[in-house]
Order: structure tokens, then sequence, then C-alpha cells
């Protein structure tokens, strides 16, 4: 463990802030630019583990638990955000044999 | 804390009356349910409260005053429930039990006392909610408000946790009182990814309330998900997204307001004006009210710009009367489409003459909503300039006032359509239920608008 600790610290806190952030990016980007409702999806969970990677290293480098600990509860949120999601994405496709977010244009001004 | 643990229980409870097919016992056990939660949070009433748990959760006079509001709303939402899911579906137990779900999400949204709780809060109410939207499994538009809802609120959500996880790394803690005594004690050399984390709390917060630029998703979602679960998210949901983002800004960033006052203050003027003239080219009501609502959001950011010690009373009140009026507005939506089977201004042609008491409590909701003197919704508007105008923020009170009159427009089509257009109609049918919560939603109304001293020294 002490080990562990020493191999995060090596790395400067800025790099990891950095790195997160780029991750974070691509899932943002992925979001808007992608149209298959299921690549949508996988973009929101790279924000959500660009997230708890930013989390253990701050939480490495205070010698905090909590953070670490926060890391756990979005894993389980964003597991029942993903069992919600599926059932919707399946839900949308017995309708209407598609998953291409274009379709869903019904509801306009 | 009884509340929660009360109003966490009864979906179990109903869960198991699903199964065991008592679906009769459903709407009393849940009526009853709440009555005891609300009467558990009435008694925890009091000026010394600590925050329990090691700091997650904190039960003081705001975080009561806001489940009470919450609480009440769900009951009246959940009386004009009566007959409305068994349309839907056979299995209604479920139904109640996803809406109390939200309703312990929204309790853990007003009474938390570290970020990690706030985050836990919004996503228990955000994934039931994504349910909700979509319960009617073969209609479209349902669909297509459950996707949308779905994608963005998890969006929201990734910018959200992106500023709780920078303001953390700042200032090396979740509780709210240790990140405001961050600020305190580092009053020149402030992180500056904590500077970011305060405007991606901003951009995630705005998309849950439904805010300007990021309210794109509210009209659509509001249209496509039925009726009474609009009428859910526009306000219950609404309200506590609202008290969450007050308690943390008073909480934790009171001490930053130079920073990002003028940020929230663009947002608000930007969402007066997409909600008001959006709100005036629409034909179906429903899509109306969804405008209505953005404006109505706007009108509830101005307690945050003008951060105060009246702020968390000035949203209590506007968001007591933004909330019943609502509930009258969307049970009468409810009624007229149930009878025309179309959610246009013109299924209400001609109601004054067959239905004198519903276009009477339409009308009363209508005048509360535009803010016209004697009605619950005036004392909101009034409190909510009066603190801007304590922080000598003219040209915003000058803004709101000239989108309030935008709004007369479009809400008075309602009235005119109803008292001054003719149609040959049935008359619609008003259920005692019905009768019971829009009366007294509307006299409620009326003598919050009379009376403002009732409510307005609360908190």
């Amino acid at each position: 463990m002490e080990s562990l600790t020493n191999a995060i610290q090596a790395v400067p806190l800025n790099h990891y802030i950095i790195l997160s952030a780029l991750i974070f990016s691509i899932g943002v980007m992925g979001v808007l630019l992608r149209r298959n409702a299921i690549v949508i999806f996988m973009s929101v969970e790279l924000m959500l583990n660009s997230v708890n990677l930013l989390l253990t290293a701050f939480s490495v480098y205070r010698g905090d638990a909590a953070g670490q600990v926060f890391v756990f509860f979005i894993m389980a949120l964003a597991a029942a955000e993903v069992a919600v999601g599926l059932a919707i994405i399946v839900m949308i496709y017995r309708n209407t044999n598609s998953i291409d977010i274009n379709v869903l244009n019904r509801l306009k001004w | 804390m009884t509340t929660l643990i009360i109003i966490s229980v009864l979906p179990i409870v109903l869960l198991y009356l699903g199964l065991y097919k008592m679906q009769k016992a459903l709407l009393p056990v849940t009526i009853l349910g709440l009555l005891a939660a609300l009467v558990a949070a009435v008694m925890q009433w009091g000026d010394n409260a600590e925050p329990i748990y090691n700091g997650m959760l904190l039960f003081n006079n705001f975080s009561i005053a806001f489940s009470v509001v919450s609480i009440v709303s769900t009951i009246l939402i959940l009386l004009l429930s009566k007959g409305y899911f068994e349309k839907i579906s056979s299995h209604i137990a479920e139904y109640y039990a996803i809406i109390l779900f939200a309703l312990a999400g929204i309790i853990v949204m007003v009474s938390y006392h570290s970020l990690v709780m706030m985050f836990i809060g919004i996503e228990i109410m955000s994934v039931s909610l994504y349910i909700l939207a979509g319960i009617r499994k073969n209609d479209f538009a349902s669909n297509e408000a459950a996707l949308k809802y779905f994608l963005m609120g998890a969006f929201s959500t990734g910018f959200l946790l992106f500023g709780i996880t920078l303001i953390y790394g700042a200032s090396g803690s979740f509780d709210l009182d240790h990140i405001r005594d961050y600020v305190a004690l580092h009053p020149r050399d402030i992180d500056p990814i904590f500077f970011t984390g305060i405007l991606l709390i901003i951009v995630g917060m705005c998309f849950k309330v439904g805010a300007a630029p990021f309210h794109f998703w509210t009209p659509d979602v509001y249209e496509g998900a039925p009726s009474l679960i609009t009428l859910f998210m526009s306000t219950v949901v609404k309200v506590a997204g609202f008290a969450a983002f007050l308690r943390l800004f008073s909480a934790s960033f009171i001490l930053m307001t130079d920073f990002w006052a003028p940020v929230l203050m663009v947002i608000t003027i930007i969402t007066l004006f997409i909600g008001n003239i959006t709100a005036l080219y629409q034909q179906s009501f429903k899509r109306m009210m969804a405008f209505s609502s953005i404006s109505h959001a706007g009108y509830l950011l101005f307690a945050i710009v003008a951060i105060g010690a009246g702020s968390a009373n000035a949203i209590f009140v506007y968001a007591t009367a933004y909330s019943i009026a609502s509930i009258v507005a969307f049970g009468a939506l409810i009624l007229v489409r149930q009878q025309t089977g179309s959610d246009n201004f013109d299924g209400f042609n001609g109601m004054a003459k067959r239905n004198p008491f519903l276009a009477l409590v339409l009308t009363v909701a209508m005048l509360s909503l535009a803010g016209i003197p004697l009605t619950a919704g005036f004392i909101g508007k009034f409190y909510m300039f009066t603190g801007a105008l304590s922080q000598y923020k003219f040209w915003l009170v000058i803004i709101a006032v000239v989108n309030a009159i935008i709004s007369i427009f479009y809400y008075f089509r309602v009235i005119i359509a109803m008292y001054f257009r003719s149609a040959d109609r049935a008359e619609v049918e008003v259920p005692p239920y019905y009768k019971f919560v829009l009366g007294s939603a509307a006299l409620a109304t009326i003598v919050i608008g009379v009376y403002p001293s009732i409510i307005s020294a609360l908190i």
C-alpha cells in the first residue's frame, strides 16, 4: 500500500489534473458529436471515470480517504444509471428499430 | 431524519402491496405515510440543529421548510393521480414507489451538509425521474422525453461531479463548512481549480433546474412526459433544485460573490428572455407551461444572484406560490386533455360557460403565475425584486419587470380562451378529488396573496 501511494505521488499532481481534464473533454465531445445513443452513453461513462481518476489522485495526495469513498458512490450510481439508461434505449429500439438519436425529432417548437 | 426514513421505507411497503395485489390500498397508504413524514418534519422545527452522521446531513429550519413544501406538493399531485396511472398499466404500485423514491432524493437534496450527499440526493431523484418520464412505453413522445432527459441528465451530472472534484482538490474536504473556512482562510491565494470548480457546478446545477443556456432539454421533456409527471418535475423537482443550489452557494461560496454573481446574473437575464419570448409563440398549453417554468427559473435565480439573509425566504415564498399555481394549471390540463385529446389552447375555448369552477380556479392560477397583486405569485415576485433592489441591481429588476409584462400576454391567452371564445363543448367532468385539490390550491393562492405574513417569516 505504501509503495502504491509512493508510485502515485511520483507523478506531479498537475499531470493528473491535465490527464483527467483531457479524458473529460473527450467524453464531452463524444456526447456532443456522436449520434449513436450507446456511444453517447459510453462517452458519459468516460466523463464519470475521468472524475474518479482525479478524485483518487487528490485523495492520495492529501492522505484523505473521503475522496476514495466518494469514488465508490460514483461507481454505484453510474451502475444504477446504466441499468435505467440501457432499459430506456431498449424501449426506444423496440419502438423505432434504431438507436440513432436523429430519430428523436417528434417534439419540436 | 425520521422524515427521510419514513419516505425511504414507504415505497418498499408500496411495492409489497403491489405484489399482493392490494391496488385499492396504494393511494391511502401513500397519503398516510406522507402525512406521517410531514408531521415528523414539522416536529423537528427549532433553532439548534446540528449536523448528523459525521456532518453528512443537517436538518435545520431551511431543510424542514423545503421538505414540507415538497411533501405537501407531492400529496396534492398524488391525489390528482387517482385513476391516472391505471390507464397506463395495471402495475401501478411501481409508479407510486418511484415517485416516493424521487421524493426521498429530494429530502436529501434540501438537507445535505456535504457535497457527497448533494450528489447522491440529486442522483436518486434524477434516476427515478428518467424512469417516470418514460412510463408510457408505447408512446413515442414519452420514449423520446425519457431518452433526452436521461442523456442530458447524465451529461450534466458529469459536469457537476467534475466541479465537486475540483473543489475537493482545492479545499481538501466535501463538508460545506470546511469549504467556507478554506475560502475565508485563503483570501488571496485560492487555488485556481477552485474557480473552475465553481463554474462547473454552476453549469451542472443550471442544467438540473433548467436555466438558459442549459434549458434546451426542458420543453421537449416536459411536453413528452405524461402530464402528471411533468407536473411533478416542474414543481417539486424544480423547487428542490433551487433549494440545493441556494444551500450550496449560501453555505460555502458566499465569500466569493464577486466571482460568481456576474455569471449567474447573465444566466438569469438570458433565462428570463428565452423563457418568456418563446412561450409567446406556443400553441400547446403544456409546452407553454414548460417555457413558463424556464422563465420562473429565471425569477428564482434572483435570490441566488442577490444572495443575502432574505434569499432562503424569498425562494421559499416564490416556490410555494409557483408550485400551487402549477398544480392547478396542470390539473386543469389533465381534465381538458381527457375530454378533447389535445394539449392546445383551443381545448380551453368556452370553458367558463360549462365549467365555471374549473375556469375560475385556472384563472386564479394564471393570475398568480403572471404575478398580479392579491395572488401568491405577486408576493413571490415582490420578495425577489426587493432582494435584488437591496443590492442595487436596478437593471436586473427593470429587465425582470419587462419580462413579467411579456408573460401576462401568454397567461391571459388561456383566460381569454375560457371566457371570451365560444365553442360547442360538453361539460368537463371534474372528479371530487380534483375539486378538492384545485379548490384548496386556488384558495391557498389567494390567502397567501392577501396575508403573506403566514409563510413569509418562516425561515
